[in-house]
């Protein structure tokens, strides 16, 4: 079996946590079939190898560079890739279970014809294959699938769910490649950004508060942002927040929101819905805030508090503060 | 509804005409004949939608454990793709064209297309054949790419995944195979005056990324990009006399060896409930005690904090 790759994210100048995660993930996979892991990292200028890429266990590091390659376009990042998947011809690629991830690719996958497996939450092999385990319905149930056909096989990894890469002195392997490409064949203008989400996002937080409905206002979260900033998580929400406009959409928890999975998450005034449950019950600890003790949040949370919020959490601040 | 009149004495054909020349396009539904911006350029926009299970009910794994047990199950349209056709009914209203659902299922699946049209969709279209069985995501995307040459598209809408399976890969590989552009999980769509490009705001990590995609394109739908209507009954009633286009492998030139089961790239090996969580505590005593003990137990306890 030829290589396993890894399509690196970037932040400043280090791989994102779901990068690390991804290459733990490929460090196993690749151990178990003994073959080759690589990181193959997109972008521009000679010196954009991450300081925690090189040192992250994996055998080689290509550099694919390119001045249109400094932002991610599926086109540019397609074509640069396809180039690269021709001459070395990896046979699992993985790629984190971002935003851009989750763009990236099906598009891939559909352009190479080969099989792809997104949210991935489990990797185990038996009898020599790769069996990729992935939620479904929700969350409620989980799928147990292998692949066919022709390489490379494409997944996306949920973020959280893999253990990050440790730091290993093996120096690995760089490779410059200089990805040929046109503006032309970039169809995509990027016209701007606007950012809603302040700092880490929140499918990287170690630590989520967030409000439901029980909120009762947009005005409510700001006691939610100072709780999350003592603690250093960020402020999330659920659908019914959402909807009602007290928190932006970047910030939804849920089945049709952002599937998080952090150290701690405290539910507030959230009742609990298989939509939010969908999104965070693989949280390693949930702590549930909620007034009615039937809330089915409460079910789900290691630790429940059956009370008004409004009183708890200024309690919580209180009570942090004083201890830290 | 209120109609700008618009008097122009030569109506050009051709789509190299520029719509800005005759002013802003009077904001009408539905598609007018007589109105020189629908005339030159009636938008031709498909929406593919897919039947799924309700999620929101109890689902049980069947007695083989390859599937759930479909016995008792309601079926709904998939949401993503219901804000799918809301959106191509938004763009009709406002440039005029039409719009076209299609969905590939079982006989069963006409009756999502049925409430599409309930909606204000113009035609109804139901690929359905016995050997789209089975089909993987990739085999589906080719279906439904057949389907789009077939009908004429200028702009392409689905939802961003179906909430069953959830695979989240036939709108991009259907854009692969018809070699359009697409923008993925969308929040706003802005098409221009001239019809030429759209700018669409898809939804990124640290909040919205503004694209622009020239026409045609097809863009996949994330929740909260509008609200869906409901089915009037006038229009509920015209939707019942409408017929339903069926189209099946050999209208759209598929050969059986591309899709189905035995075409599949993936196979499920099993379907099993995810591991249920430990019971947790629910703490007991007045508030002040409460928020003490959860401090205790998440630092000592849960060590998270």
């Amino acid at each position: 079996m030829a290589g396993i790759w890894i399509i690196a994210e970037r932040r400043a100048n280090a791989v994102t946590e779901g990068t690390l995660e991804a290459i733990g993930a490929g460090r196993v996979v690749s151990g178990n079939l003994k073959t080759e892991l690589t990181t193959v990292i997109l972008g521009n200028g000679p010196d954009s190898l991450p300081a925690n890429c090189s040192d992250a266990g994996t055998d080689n590091v290509y550099l694919l560079d390119n001045p249109l390659l400094s932002q991610y376009t599926s086109d540019a990042y397609i074509a640069a890739l396809q180039h690269l998947i021709k001459l070395h011809s990896p046979a699992l690629i993985l790629i984190p279970s971002t935003c851009n991830g989750r763009d990236l690719a099906p598009k891939l996958a559909g352009r190479l014809k080969t099989a792809y497996i997104p949210d991935v939450s489990q990797i185990e092999f038996a009898d020599n294959e790769i069996i990729f385990h992935r939620p479904i319905y929700g969350g409620r149930l989980l799928s147990q699938v292998t692949c066919r056909g022709e390489k490379p096989w494409i997944t996306t990894l949920r973020p959280r769910a893999f253990e990050k890469a440790g730091a290993v002195k093996n120096g690995a392997r760089v490779e410059n490649h200089i990805a040929s490409l046109s503006r032309d064949s970039i169809r995509t203008i990027v016209k701007g950004i606007k950012k809603t989400q302040k700092g880490l996002g929140l499918t990287e937080a170690d630590i989520i508060v967030s409000g439901g409905r029980g909120m009762k206002g947009a005005e409510n979260f700001k006691m939610l942002e100072e709780l999350a900033g003592i603690l250093g998580g960020v402020v999330g929400a659920s659908g019914a927040a959402v909807d009602a406009g007290w928190m932006p959409h970047s910030a939804q928890v849920g089945q049709t929101g952002k599937v998080v999975s952090p150290k701690l998450y405290i539910a507030c005034g959230i009742s609990g819905a298989p939509q939010h449950l969908a999104g965070m019950s693989t949280s390693k600890c949930i702590v549930a805030i909620n007034k009615d003790p039937e809330a089915p949040i409460l079910q789900w949370a290691d630790y429940g508090i059956v009370g008004d919020l409004f009183e708890i959490v200024p309690m919580l601040i209180e009570a942090l503060n004083t201890t830290t | 509804m209120t109609v700008r009149k618009i008097t122009i004495a030569f109506a050009p054909l051709g789509p190299s005409l520029p719509g800005k020349a005759y002013g802003e396009h009077p904001v009408h539904s539905p598609f007018d004949r007589t109105c020189i911006h629908c005339y030159t350029f009636p938008m031709n926009i498909l929406v593919f939608i897919k039947q799924v299970p309700d999620t929101a009910i109890g689902l049980k794994i069947n007695a083989e454990g390859m599937d759930i047990a479909y016995q008792d199950i309601p079926w709904v349209i998939n949401p993503y793709d219901e804000y799918a056709v809301e959106e191509a009914l938004l763009i009709k209203e406002k440039f005029g064209g039409n719009v076209t659902v299609v969905s590939m299922g079982h006989d069963k699946a006409a009756e999502i297309i049925r409430s599409s049209l309930a909606m204000g969709a113009d035609e109804g279209v139901h690929l359905n054949d016995a050997i789209f069985e089975g089909s993987d995501a990739y085999s589906t995307a080719l279906i439904l790419s057949r389907a789009a040459r077939l009908l004429g598209y200028d702009i392409i809408l689905c939802g961003k995944n179906a909430v069953d399976n959830g695979w989240g890969e036939v709108g991009a590989a259907q854009a692969e195979i018809l070699n359009i552009p697409c923008v993925s999980s969308i929040l706003k769509l802005d098409i221009s005056e001239d019809k030429k490009y759209a700018i669409a705001s898809r939804e990124i990590d640290e909040g919205l990324e503004m694209i622009q995609a020239p026409l045609p394109a097809l863009f996949t739908l994330q929740q909260g990009i509008n609200k869906p209507r409901y089915a009037s009954l006038p229009g509920i009633m015209r939707a019942k006399k409408k017929e339903i286009r069926v189209l099946d492998a050999g209208a759209l030139n598929i050969q059986p060896q591309d899709v189905g089961r035995n075409a599949s790239r993936i196979s499920i090996k099993r379907l099993a409930y995810p591991p249920a969580r430990k019971k947790g505590k629910l703490l007991q005593g007045d508030s002040q005690t409460e928020v003490k003990e959860l401090i205790a137990l998440l630092t000592k306890e849960a060590k998270v904090i």
